[in-house]
């Protein structure tokens, strides 16, 4: 169609050029980190793993694996993950749902209810003493409901939910079906994109979370893996494994807290690439609120 | 369906609710979510201006000294809340000048690659650092920034220059701080930007084109003002958020050497409030910094209004 210049293909090399670099600084720092979960304890003393595994090994991770405080908190977090994720969608769904129809008497005055709540945030010690009050702290309960409905990812719903076209349900209607049969048979598989998105969002969301576990509680039998990873790169429990083992080696230790590290942040890295077509719809329908 | 033409259906109360009582059993549970824990928590907010015993109920607790204001008084007093607040404001400004402008860049230069394949690597690896938790960031700066065993300090003493302390000196924490930000949100924060683009009209393009104009004068008078909208609102809620700020990045990279620059409002409250049990003055701190957050935004959006751009309301 049009002919380039040579100038402007020298352009487009220097834009690939660029983006080749980006990814690498996006990708260096993992790389580092495989690398030195896999290497062996000698090269990384002596600071000579880089971006490859020296004396390639599995040590780091036959130890972890066997570690019972890191499994447990591993399919702790799987869980917490799981049932935020379940009930966090059928919450912003029930939520998102009911405001689409603008014959819903009150629709103007709860959507005010609801907005207030994003712009106006009472604050931690208030949150605090709330939780204390509910007889939340330290109860598992605590990780699950405070977060089971983000107002933002409402929104991106209802948009969403907007953009389906309103003939459909008003047939329906006619027919003679309830709302939760239009909700069930109508909305729902007309939403894949949307609950993808969604489920993404408060899935990362959950999995990635610490404050609330460090502000509210105090069992360390049931901390979610990114505190229990906070607590260990802090040293503040000593690195339970590396003693067990009997090994205090510094070179242990960090391919140790390399593959903890590594294995916490698996399960969402392989995830994310399928669900790209869709949250990037989601975002963008965030951004276009009302 | 007796829904007639003005719209608003003038039923009686009996009949609309036997159709509509569904929503309203849907909206339950939401609402009760909301009025639970995000209203609810706002009664506590009065503690604030009380003096906070644990034994008594909130409601009998004695007014605190200064018709009220004792705590918010106090609080601009102690040494280590003014630290908080000066540092949550060069923090975020910092991170408003840095990382702020990341995101469009990058778009800008993903809209100009023309090969797709590579288009879509680029993006998907881009976005990857959105999905980590601070503390396997942090972790992360730790592998790769450490004083002796770092990757970047082991090539920098190769190359026969001395290790740079990134994390454990103030400057340079700050400078580590603010570039993870930037490494964290560049791709992710460029999607916005990038649908933004490919809604303006192509025929603007061909039009400029066939007048001459170069790559980068289309890049400058047509990609730029396209997206000029969407910069501004999300400048504005930027600028709202000028006090605000979250918990989970500055309390994962903290560490004792460097907090005389690195401890934010949201930190110090949780560390003089929940493990000091101060409430009342960590409630007036919070208390504050929300009414300062609202304010913010009004001013921004009024700003904006008044320099002829869309508002976000």
């Amino acid at each position: 169609m049009k002919v380039k210049s040579s100038a402007d293909k020298a352009w487009d090399i220097v834009f690939v050029i660029i983006c080749l670099i980006v990814s690498a600084m996006c990708i260096i720092p993992m790389l580092n980190l495989l690398a030195k979960s896999l290497s062996g304890v000698d090269y990384l003393v002596r600071n000579e793993v880089y971006l490859l595994p020296k004396g390639l090994n599995f040590n780091a991770y036959t130890t972890v694996l066997k570690d019972p405080k890191y499994i447990r908190a591993f399919f702790w977090t799987v869980f917490l993950t799981v049932i935020c994720t379940l009930l966090s969608l059928t919450m912003t769904t029930l939520c998102a749902f009911p405001l689409i129809f603008e014959n819903l008497r009150g629709r103007k005055a709860i959507n005010i209810f609801i907005t207030i709540t994003m712009f106006f945030n009472a604050g931690t010690i208030p949150n605090y003493l709330l939780m204390q009050k509910l007889h939340l702290l330290s109860n598992p309960l605590v990780l699950i409901i405070p977060g089971v409905l983000s107002v933002y990812n409402m929104i991106i719903m209802r948009s969403f939910f907007y953009g389906i076209p309103d003939s459909l349900r008003e047939s329906a209607e006619i027919d003679g079906a309830s709302f939760f049969v239009i909700l069930l048979q109508i909305y729902l598989p007309l939403s894949k994109p949307v609950m993808a998105t969604l489920a993404l969002f408060y899935a990362v969301g959950r999995w990635n979370g610490y404050s609330d576990a460090l502000m509210y509680m105090r069992d360390d039998k049931f901390y979610p893996l990114q505190l229990l990873l906070y607590n260990i790169i802090n040293n503040i429990n000593q690195v339970e494994v590396a003693t067990q083992e009997g090994f205090s080696a510094p070179g242990l230790s960090a391919s140790l807290k390399a593959a903890i590290v590594m294995f916490s942040t698996v399960p969402i890295l392989c995830i994310y690439p399928f669900l790209q077509k869709y949250f990037i719809h989601g975002v963008t329908l965030g951004a276009v609120k009302e | 369906m007796k829904k007639n033409a003005t719209g608003r259906p003038k039923q009686k109360f009996s009949v609309y609710m036997k159709k509509y009582w569904q929503l309203y059993a849907m909206l339950f549970l939401p609402l009760l979510y909301l009025v639970v824990f995000k209203y609810a928590p706002m009664i506590y907010v009065q503690i604030a201006f009380k003096k906070y015993s644990l034994v008594k109920s909130i409601w009998e607790l004695p007014l605190a000294g200064n018709h009220g204001f004792e705590f918010f008084i106090k609080a601009f007093k102690n040494n280590d809340f003014r630290y908080a607040l000066r540092n949550t404001l060069t923090l975020n400004l910092l991170d408003l000048f840095f990382g702020f402008p990341a995101p469009i860049i990058f778009a800008l230069v993903i809209n100009e690659l023309c090969f797709k394949r590579y288009k879509k690597v680029v993006q998907t690896i881009a976005y990857m650092p959105h999905f980590l938790s601070w503390v396997i960031i942090y972790s992360l700066a730790l592998q790769l920034l450490a004083p002796n065993d770092g990757l970047v300090n082991m090539i920098i003493q190769k190359l026969g220059g001395n290790a740079i302390p990134f994390l454990n000196d103030e400057a340079h924490w700050i400078g580590s701080y603010i570039g993870f930000g930037i490494w964290q949100n560049f791709g992710w924060g460029s999607i916005v930007y990038l649908a933004s683009i490919a809604g303006i009209n192509p025929e603007l393009y061909e039009a400029a084109s066939v007048d001459g104009a170069g790559r980068f004068r289309k890049m400058w008078h047509i990609t730029l003002p396209g997206i000029k909208p969407t910069i501004v609102v999300l400048l504005i809620m930027s600028l709202g958020n000028i006090l605000g700020g979250g918990f989970d990045r500055p309390f994962a990279f903290q560490n004792n050497l460097v907090m005389r620059v690195a401890d934010v409002i949201a930190t110090f409250v949780y560390r003089v409030g929940i493990k000091g049990l101060q409430f009342s003055l960590t409630t007036a701190v919070g208390l504050f910094q929300s009414i300062v957050g609202v304010f913010f935004l009004l001013m921004a959006n009024f700003i904006s209004r008044k320099l002829g751009e869309r508002g976000i309301w």
